[in-house]
């Protein structure tokens, strides 16, 4: 049995396709999945691009009068500016004259010529924006983009982590049953008895106050995957109670391997479907969550952007009849959410091994 | 079958193709095949899996599923009516009422959460328009005609509060609920022990009988069929091998392939050193004589393996803090010769499989003793278990859940010699992979396929080659072949038993399946309810078989036709 072999084995001409390779097949029979991964491709591209300033790295100049049109509505009348204008005009045209008061008054001419070097060159703002602007001018097309790089970045990396939380806890609970089982259970019902919303103000009281988790994103996405990671806990129980009996891991346990590597190497793969369904419901879930969290002031800091703060400020700019932010900001979003969604039902569809 | 021109149901150039995907052509199930279903008979489809039978009975019901092309040319005449192009309303009407079928699980087939009376009585007030109470007392009837014992207490049971014969019974009195012209019966049997096997063919034929109906009976194994059957047609591929009467069939089988699928069930009263196969007859190098090979145990064989008074009891949760003790395995005692086979049967529940599970310590035994060269292996830490548990290996009876799906079958072959440091390095464990995939008669292709692309009993040729990349010494076959067709079943104790003669293994092989168990072990133990009820060389048990059970169990083996029973 141990002689060695005179021809070497065949080389693998016709490795055959593994079940990722054909949920890749059925995934591209799948028209309307298809479409949804590459509108998700194209935000994550987005995401990339603000993120390396490539695009969108100047959003936060402020280009166009205060609430300027879009460019498709350039003839609208925009008040806002007018107003603004006519302060700063104002401000400028109607100086009292007071010369025969002040003591520095001999000494206004020379400050006016002095003035008058220095080239100060008026930065001729423009009316119109190509999606219009907020209320200091900047474009609202580049605040999306750049709000997205902080929005989808938020939504998959607290998803990741919280996916990573549940799939260890889970396939602890239910591979290992009893005491472990138990104790993660408690530990479940606890968490899960409290308020979704408040329990997020209460981490994100936490996060902030501290000033432990640093500034910035970081934070959210720590309160957001340290919240979410429940649901994906239950199912991966479920299927690891489900899986741990079956002959093919007794067959691993009768060869030999340790628990290590029936949990991870011989049942993760076949649970792997339902956990990256469950990855793309919930950074679908997260990216809304980051949205509520921001406009309720526990989001990112000011000097960023995101939909989330967009939406925030959309609320009074609506009052007025600005409605170009909050559609910008909803419309980016409810596109990524509908295509992730989507996108996660026809994975799940391209993933099911029943269906082979 | 005097009335051989009074057909019920005629098929005729019936025709049925699946679409698998939009590129590749439709792969075709059934190839234009016709037969006949007289008024009160029984036909038996006969075919291993894949042979296109269920494929057939389904689309006389028009039950198949949505990817699948039925050929416009084709027909199903019933009642001067063409089934193939009913409409849905019309077929709904005659499926359960005039056409009713038993499918082979009932666990999976009865609804779990309503009790069986309502269940029988949904059919009868669908299809008769009877009312509740109208129903509830036909129920009643119905499972004391199907000889399920207090009917009046069971009509409130719920599925999982009967056995699966009871379960099955009840599937049967669904079907002749409304006493149905035609029964179709697709394998109702072969999930069930053989001696509920054999009472449930009795009452099929007995009903057929007392109601005048026709039934068609799908199978894999010719044998079941023997005693029933009226007439039988023989299915491979997709075309109709051959048909006729049972005694033709039985006595003169003209068609090679028949003659396999007679020939290669294991017989009580023989045992040739290999069993024939499909393949001997379709070349034609079947012989006639076969040799036939000595078993049977001597009081010197050296002992591998020995088990001492071993118990096993299983808690159940009862209430909030009881626990009730279910002894499965009672005070079992054994030896098991080295180079032999010691046969485990008993019906379901007996505790085989507890045994087995136990000796591997995939459970935990509640006391006794696993002596394996002289050491106790329940006794052992689990490091020190490391070392001998490759070489006690365990081949499970479903092939089709005992290997990773996500696993190459290379990953599957070079896991465990990784595991247990075998083979110096990667390059070796790869070349000693693709041998053992050679001895178990693969192609070296399957080296880099998945587990689904093969078929039931190619992959329990894959479980037997993970097993022997660890060289055991003993294998414990627990239902190999019980999951498998009859001429699969062959090929698989063919190949266990070459293995014996070429490295000299020792197996136990545990089964329901008495007539398996005589022709490969040396040694049988019967069990049941946890106990062992009689032990003995095979012959022995075979010829003077000393206990009542052991006696049940040998009678319940379908016979086939008696004619058949010598040889050509």
């Amino acid at each position: 049995m141990s002689a060695v072999l005179q021809n070497p084995p065949l080389p693998p001409v016709s490795e055959s396709p593994g079940l990722w390779m054909l949920a890749w097949r059925r995934l591209r029979q799948d028209r309307v999945g298809m479409v949804s991964l590459v509108v998700v491709v194209f935000f994550l591209l987005m995401m990339l691009g603000a993120f390396t300033g490539l695009i969108a790295s100047d959003w936060a100049k402020e280009k166009g009068v205060s609430y300027a049109n879009p460019s498709f509505l350039a003839g609208a009348e925009n008040l806002e500016a007018k107003a603004m204008a006519a302060k700063g005009e104002g401000a400028r045209s109607a100086p009292v004259d007071l010369s025969d008061v002040d003591p520095l008054a001999p000494r206004y001419k020379e400050w006016e010529e002095r003035a008058a070097k220095i080239a100060v060159t008026e930065v001729k703002r423009s009316e119109t924006l190509p999606f219009g602007g907020d209320k200091w001018g900047r474009d609202v097309l580049k605040k999306v983009v750049k709000g997205s790089e902080v929005s989808i970045f938020v939504g998959l990396a607290a998803a990741l982590l919280a996916m990573l939380i549940g799939t260890i806890l889970g396939a602890m609970a239910g591979y290992w049953g009893g005491k472990v089982n138990d104790f993660l259970e408690w530990f479940y019902n606890i968490f899960t008895s409290i308020p979704y919303i408040l329990l997020i103000l209460a981490f994100a009281a936490v996060a902030t106050a501290t000033g432990k988790f640093g500034k910035g994103i970081l934070p959210i996405v720590l309160i957001l995957s340290l919240t979410g990671w429940t649901g994906i806990y239950r199912l991966m129980r479920a299927e690891y109670i489900k899986h741990s009996n079956r002959e093919y891991v007794k067959a691993a346990q009768a060869i030999g391997a340790t628990n290590l590597s029936r949990m991870f190497h011989h049942i993760l793969p076949n649970v792997s479907h339902v956990a990256l369904v469950q990855l793309s419901q919930h950074t679908v879930q997260f990216i809304k969550a980051e949205v509520i969290l921001s406009f309720l002031g526990f989001g990112v800091p000011v000097d960023m952007v995101s939909w989330g703060t967009m939406l925030a400020e959309a609320q009074n700019e609506l009052v007025i009849g600005k409605w170009w932010q909050l559609f910008a900001a909803g419309a980016s979003m409810a596109i990524l959410v509908t295509a992730f969604s989507l996108l996660t039902d026809s994975l799940r569809d391209a993933l099911d091994p029943k269906l082979k | 079958m005097s009335a051989m021109a009074d057909n019920l149901l005629q098929v005729r150039d019936l025709d049925v193709r699946f679409r698998i995907d939009r590129k590749s052509e439709p792969f075709r199930a059934v190839n234009g095949i016709s037969f006949d279903i007289p008024t009160n008979s029984t036909v038996a489809l006969v075919g291993e899996s894949g042979s296109g039978k269920s494929v057939s009975a389904m689309a006389i019901l028009g039950l198949l599923p949505d990817n699948a092309i039925v050929a416009p040319q084709g027909s199903v005449l019933y009642g001067g009516r063409d089934l193939l192009k009913a409409s849905m309303g019309e077929l709904q009407a005659i499926r359960g009422k005039e056409i009713s079928v038993i499918f082979q699980e009932p666990m999976t087939s009865l609804n779990p959460v309503f009790p069986v009376g309502e269940q029988i009585g949904e059919v009868l007030r669908l299809h008769m328009n009877m009312s509740g109470r109208q129903a509830r007392a036909r129920a009643i009837e119905l499972l004391n005609e199907v000889g399920i014992p207090n009917p009046q207490l069971r009509v409130n049971s719920y599925p999982h509060e009967m056995s699966g014969g009871q379960q099955q019974r009840v599937m049967i009195a669904m079907a002749i609920a409304c006493e149905p012209k035609l029964l179709i019966a697709d394998e109702p049997t072969t999930a069930l022990d053989v001696t509920i096997q054999k009472q449930i063919l009795d009452l099929i034929a007995s009903l057929q009988s007392r109601h005048h109906m026709s039934v068609l009976f799908i199978t894999h194994d010719l044998g079941v069929v023997g005693d029933i059957a009226d007439s039988v047609v023989v299915m491979q591929s997709g075309v109709i091998q051959e048909q006729g009467p049972v005694k033709a069939i039985f006595e003169h089988p003209q068609h090679p392939y028949t003659k396999a699928l007679l020939a290669c069930r294991p017989r009580l009263d023989r045992r040739p050193r290999r069993l024939p196969v499909i393949d001997d007859f379709i070349k034609g190098s079947a012989k006639a004589k076969l040799e036939e090979r000595p078993r049977g145990t001597t009081p010197s064989d050296p002992i591998i393996l020995e088990v001492k008074s071993l118990n096993k009891t299983f808690f159940l949760k009862e209430g909030l803090f009881g626990k009730r003790a279910v002894p499965a395995v009672k005070n079992v005692s054994f030896q098991l010769p080295k180079g032999k086979t010691l046969g485990l049967v008993g019906e379901s529940g007996s505790g085989k499989t507890t045994v087995g599970l136990t000796l591997m310590r995939l459970h935990d035994a509640t006391s006794g003793e696993v002596l394996f060269e002289g050491r106790d292996l329940l006794a052992l830490s689990e490091r020190e278990m490391m070392a001998y548990r490759r070489r006690i290996q365990i081949i499970f009876q479903n092939p089709y859940a005992s290997l990773n799906p996500r696993m190459t079958v290379g990953q599957i072959l070079v896991e465990p010699m990784k595991i247990h440091s075998i083979g110096k390095d990667e390059r070796e464990r790869i070349d000693m992979a693709f041998q053992l995939l050679k001895r178990v008669g693969l192609p070296e292709q399957s080296f880099y396929k998945y587990p689904h692309e093969f078929s039931g009993g190619q992959r329990q040729r894959i479980a037997i080659a993970r097993c022997l990349t660890m060289k055991p010494d003993v294998l414990i076959c627990d239902e190999s072949v019980s999951a498998l067709d009859v001429s699969v079943q062959a090929q698989v104790l063919n190949l266990l038993q070459d293995l014996q003669d070429e490295y000299g293994l020792s197996y136990i092989f545990i089964s329901h399946d008495l007539a398996v168990v005589k022709y490969i072990s040396d040694r049988v133990m019967v069990m049941s309810d946890g106990n062992i009820v009689e032990m003995a060389d095979s012959d022995e048990i075979y010829r003077n078989p000393r206990e009542e059970y052991t006696r049940k169990l040998l009678s319940s083996i379908p016979k086939g036709y008696e004619l058949a029973a010598t040889p050509t």
